[in-house]
Formats: structure tokens, C-alpha cells, sequence
């Protein structure tokens, strides 16, 4: 119940930051909305479905690397993660509460994108925003991780990038599969199977990438 | 409370503390001086597990969350007022009646009347006074400060010295300072770095 609390009240605190901020939100959603708009001109008039589908997750991943980008912004810049990795609680509880917020400005991200992609290509099925739902919560997993040990170095915005990418591949496989193929279950156990590994991982290792 | 015994700390190539050997009794208040660089906030930070030795032994009778820890930042976040960092961390550091605790201590350092303010809005001076609420909210057995009179008006600082003396009674101290002499009347040793 401690610890539930613990991550209770670290999201809060992360959501009131962003809700006060409004700095990573608005950007995120710009930045995916523009990035339909492009995808919209530059794929020829008789684009495919599918094109369209992979472009989507090109569009979901990317504005999540840009949010991934500022999650520990607050703990870099007034070094205050200092003073939660001190705290008596299980460190993982940082780790949680991050990726839960990341989670859902993700969701919210992508409350604009998915009817603007609908309106710009096609419906967008329900596999397809399973396939999202499932696919946040790998991103956020391992993305909060990465983004913890990238903000601690130099070259952060270069490191992240080369971490994150490749590791979330096998979401966009699991997400393109879901949304494109008559048989979504397979691609959706997938990204759940992903997830839980992922998120298992980074739920325990992050204690060693906070400490020295 | 603390041992260290050929206490070594590089990073990198630069070797900021060397064959360091000191002890620091339960209830003792140690002040720590040296020049800029000679790894004052270093030895801090080993003592509060943010950091670990290259070289050597430190050991420290205190569980991390008995430990209250003021570093050149406040670590406060500035998006929230006062009392939700206080909040915050009461919640994390398991202080009981937390919300008197934290009324209690912003009011004693006279930021109560900000209360309610975003720290962002905070002089250097306040964010100091609330990073000592902070400090010691959980009513720490080991207390180690970094230029604890740093920001702090002719006020502030005489509140701190009272403060200090006030607790010094049932905690141990270890306070890198630049300016020992206010400290004087409260050491119990001194530790000069070179």
C-alpha cells in the first residue's frame, strides 16, 4: 500500500508539473499533428493503407521520443532527483510514477492524432487503438528508463535517441501487425508480452541507473 | 556515525579527496572548511550515498532515510508551491502528521506567508530557508550541510545559528562551510581540506 501511495503521489506531482508548466503537452501535439499534415502531402495521392498505418506509428514513436526528451527535465535542470533518491521509498516508485505520467500524456497525444490521421488517411480500427494502448506501455517503459540514464549524461539528446529507437522496434512491428492484418490477437499478445518483459526490466534495474 | 578510512574520490583523473581518515561520533558537529575544489561538497555527497568511493572505506550509522541533506541546490521543484514540495516529500520520507510538520517548519523559517506560492517565484535567499525545511522535515539523526548560510540576509542567517544550536542537542552534524566562524560556538571538531 506504501509503495502504491508513493507512486500515487509521484505521478501527481508530475501531472500537476506539466499542468502547470504546459511546455512538453502542447508540444507533442504539434509536433504529431504536423507530422500528419506532412505525411498527408508526401504520400502520393493513391497512397496505401498500409503506408499510411506505418506512418501513423512513425508519427506515435517520434512524438514520443520528443516527450521522452523532457520527462526528467524538471529533476535535470533543479537537480531535485537528488533529494527523491535519498527518500526512504523504493526507488522503483520514481520509475513508476514517470512512466504512468509519460503514459498519459502519451494518451492524450494521441486523443488529437488518431481522429486527425482518421481524417487525413482512414478509420482507424480497434485493433489499431488496442495496438496504441499496448504500445504506450512499452514505449513509456523502457523510454522512461532510457531517458533516466541519458539525462545524467552529456550528449543526452543525442543518447536517447540511440537507445529508444532501436529497442522500441518491435513495438512498431506489433503495432503496424495488429492494425494491418485480419488476425490483430496474435500481433496484440505481442505487444502485451513486450510489455510486461520490458516493463519487469526497467521496473528493476532502475534502482542501478539512479545510484552512481 | 561516520568512519572513513584512506577515503579516496576521483572523477575521471581528477582526484578530488585523498587518503581521507576521519571520525565523526554520535552527536558530534563537525565543520568542514578548504578552498573551493578541495572536495568539500564531495565528502557531503559520500556521506549521503549520492555518490561512491573510488578508493577506501566510508561507513555511515545511518539509513537513508534518517540522513537530511542541504546541497548547493534546494531541490525543490519550482512548479510547485512550497508546501506541495514539503508535502511531497513528507509523503516520500514517511513523516508522520506531515502537514503540521511542514506548517510548523515554514513557519519557523517565516515562509509561511509564501506558502502557497510557487518556489519559482522564490529569492535565492527564500529557496535556501525552504531547502532547510526540507532538510529537516523528517527530523534527521545525521544532518549534512553545504553552505548552509549561502543566500541567507543577516535574518536568516542569525534563524539558522538558532536552529542549529537548538538541534544540535540529539543530531550529528557535518557542515562544509566557508564561513567557520558562525559556526564556532557549535563545532565540536573541524576538518580542514587542502
Amino acid at each position: 500500500m506504501t509503495y502504491l501511495a508513493d507512486v500515487v503521489a509521484l505521478t501527481r506531482k508530475d501531472l500537476l508539473l506539466q499542468l502547470r508548466a504546459r511546455d512538453t503537452l502542447p508540444a507533442m501535439a504539434l509536433f504529431v499533428l504536423s507530422a500528419l499534415v506532412v505525411f498527408n502531402f508526401a504520400l502520393p495521392v493513391e497512397e496505401s493503407r498500409l503506408a499510411a498505418l506505418g506512418l501513423l506509428w512513425v508519427a506515435i514513436v517520434f512524438t514520443a521520443l520528443l516527450g521522452l526528451g523532457r520527462t526528467w527535465a524538471a529533476e535535470r535542470e533543479q537537480h531535485v532527483l537528488d533529494g527523491l533518491v535519498l527518500a526512504p521509498c523504493d526507488r522503483s516508485a520514481i520509475w513508476a510514477g514517470k512512466a504512468i505520467s509519460t503514459f498519459v500524456f502519451l494518451a492524450l497525444v494521441e486523443l488529437i492524432a488518431l481522429p486527425a490521421f482518421s481524417i487525413f488517411f482512414s478509420p482507424v480500427s480497434g485493433a489499431t487503438v488496442a495496438g496504441v494502448l499496448l504500445a504506450n506501455v512499452g514505449i513509456c517503459a523502457v523510454g522512461t528508463l532510457f531517458a533516466a540514464m541519458s539525462s545524467a549524461g552529456r550528449g543526452r539528446e543525442l543518447l536517447l535517441p540511440l537507445f529508444f529507437l532501436p529497442l522500441v522496434l518491435p513495438v512498431v512491428v506489433g503495432g503496424v501487425g495488429a492494425g494491418a492484418t485480419d488476425d490483430p490477437l496474435r500481433y496484440l499478445g505481442f505487444l502485451a508480452l513486450y510489455d510486461l518483459l520490458f516493463a519487469i526490466l526497467s521496473w528493476a534495474s532502475f534502482e542501478y541507473v539512479v545510484t552512481e | 556515525m561516520i568512519r572513513a578510512r584512506q577515503l579516496e574520490k576521483r572523477f575521471g583523473e581528477k582526484r578530488v579527496l585523498r587518503g581521507l581518515e576521519l571520525e565523526l561520533e554520535r552527536g558530534g558537529f563537525l565543520v568542514v572548511t578548504g578552498p573551493n575544489g578541495s572536495g568539500k561538497t564531495t565528502l557531503l555527497r559520500l556521506c549521503a550515498g549520492l555518490a561512491t568511493p573510488t578508493k577506501g572505506t566510508l561507513a555511515v550509522e545511518a539509513e537513508r532515510g534518517r540522513i537530511g541533506y542541504l546541497g548547493h541546490e534546494p531541490l525543490v521543484y519550482r512548479e510547485l508551491t512550497a508546501l506541495e514540495n514539503l508535502e511531497l516529500y513528507g509523503r516520500l520520507y514517511r513523516v508522520p502528521q506531515r502537514q503540521e510538520r511542514s506548517g510548523m517548519l515554514l513557519e519557523r523559517f517565516g515562509l509561511w506567508e509564501a506558502r502557497d506560492a510557487r518556489t519559482g517565484t522564490f529569492s535565492r535567499g527564500m529557496l535556501q530557508r525552504l531547502a532547510l525545511c526540507r532538510t529537516l522535515l523528517h527530523e534527521p539523526e545525521l544532518v549534512l550541510l553545504d553552505e548552509p548560510f549561502s543566500g541567507l540576509d543577516v535574518e536568516g542567517s542569525a534563524l539558522l545559528e538558532r536552529q542549529l544550536d537548538e538541534l544540535r542537542a540529539d543530531r550529528t552534524f557535518l557542515v562544509a562551510s566557508h564561513e567557520p566562524e558562525r559556526l564556532q560556538a557549535l563545532a565540536s571538531a573541524r576538518l580542514a581540506l587542502a
